[in-house]
């Protein structure tokens, strides 16, 4: 962006991605305990990114969720949300009965941890679809309007187009 | 407290609105966001307010921080590069008709505030108070009655909302999970320069 940020800025927010992924992952995993799910661990997870945009320019941040992915990881995890509804209607039950991924008479607590996946498996697309739409919204957003200092190659040359 | 952060809220929404440097009303809107959350978490709505802190002041401020970087910063002034993309005339349009209008329609704005804001306060009086258990919402179908004493048995998760969101209204967290999806597309198709477009942009 801008000018060089300082390096206390730069250190600090390199540490801090890690820490900051790790978080949304418990996020995630944690929804069913307490507050939080795919949609905000999506978030959280997006803004690690944004975060490294934002510090080391849009070229470096860009590098870690490049578009190829984010762009193949938005519908997938539309895919996966409803691809588990459909298994479980293959399996013979309605559409999104997580117990019916268990199979047909099933026992009451394999139906039960068949249910637990189930969700963990929906709240796991949610994530991966809001992650990379965030990471979408933002690059997008700021492509033309940043101003890169050499890291950035391939639209520098928009800018005075 | 509740009515400290109402208070502050009214405040917020004034300056946001009164301050003509954009970069300042987003920062005061991020503001915004998080005595929201504040306020959430004072209701008990704990997921709500996780996710108003995550979204509405994280995410969302950086996105109107990056679109700031597109429109320029200062309130009718022209970017530098305007008329690169659609968005852009519009935000041209807008502040042409804002100059010419200026301060015409002022009292006619003002008129329609009241107006809409004394309809909403009406709208307020029939409802129920937060957490009355005779509410409609709680007499009439049992929903909530429902999903409190069983969803434990019946999903599982200890924490109700993701029971709800995730089993009992399955199919509505789908369909939001596809909207999200359907935003990202619609910058993609409007913003992302491909093919034709770039080269279109060299020459």
């Amino acid at each position: 962006m801008r000018t060089e940020k300082s390096p206390v800025i730069r250190y600090v927010a390199l540490r801090a991605v890690p820490f900051i992924q790790l978080y949304a992952l418990y996020v995630l995993g944690h929804g069913e305990d307490g507050p939080g799910g795919g949609f905000q661990g999506g978030v959280i997870f997006a803004s690690s990114f944004v975060l490294m945009a934002l510090v080391y320019g849009y070229g470096t941040g860009r590098k870690g969720a490049p578009e190829k992915i984010t762009d193949i990881l938005a519908p997938a995890g539309c895919v996966l949300y409803a691809g588990i509804g459909l298994i479980c209607l293959l399996m013979g039950g309605a559409f999104l009965e997580y117990g019916r991924l268990a199979g047909e008479g099933a026992s009451e607590a394999a139906k039960h941890s068949a249910h637990h996946f189930g969700l963990i498996g929906i709240e796991a697309g949610v994530m991966i679809t809001v992650t990379a739409s965030m990471i979408t919204l933002f690059f997008e957003m700021a492509r033309d309007a940043h101003v890169d200092h050499g890291q950035d190659d391939d639209d520098g040359e928009d800018d005075d187009a | 407290m509740t009515l400290l952060t109402l208070l502050l809220l009214v405040g917020l929404a004034v300056a946001a609105v009164r301050v003509r440097d954009l970069l300042a009303a987003t920062a005061i809107l991020g503001a915004y966001s998080l005595m929201m959350a504040v306020l959430w978490c004072q209701m008990n709505a704990l997921d709500v307010a996780f996710t108003e802190a995550a979204v509405g002041a994280g995410i969302s401020t950086v996105l109107m921080l990056s679109a700031l970087l597109r429109v320029g910063a200062k309130e009718g002034r022209r970017g530098s590069h305007i008329l690169r993309h659609p968005l852009m005339t519009m935000q041209e349009l807008a502040t042409t008709m804002r100059r010419n209008e200026a301060r015409r329609s002022a009292w006619g704005s003002a008129l329609v505030c009241l107006l809409v804001g004394a309809a909403l306060l009406y709208g307020t009086i029939d409802m129920p108070r937060v957490g009355d258990a005779e509410s409609p919402a709680n007499t009439h179908t049992k929903v909530a009655e429902h999903y409190i004493t069983k969803s434990h048995d019946e999903v599982g998760p200890a924490n109700i909302v993701t029971s709800v969101l995730g089993d009992y209204r399955g199919y509505d967290t789908m369909g939001e999970t596809c909207v999200i999806f359907t935003a990202a597309l619609c910058v993609l198709l409007l913003l992302r320069q491909t093919g034709t477009a770039r080269r279109r942009d060299e020459d």
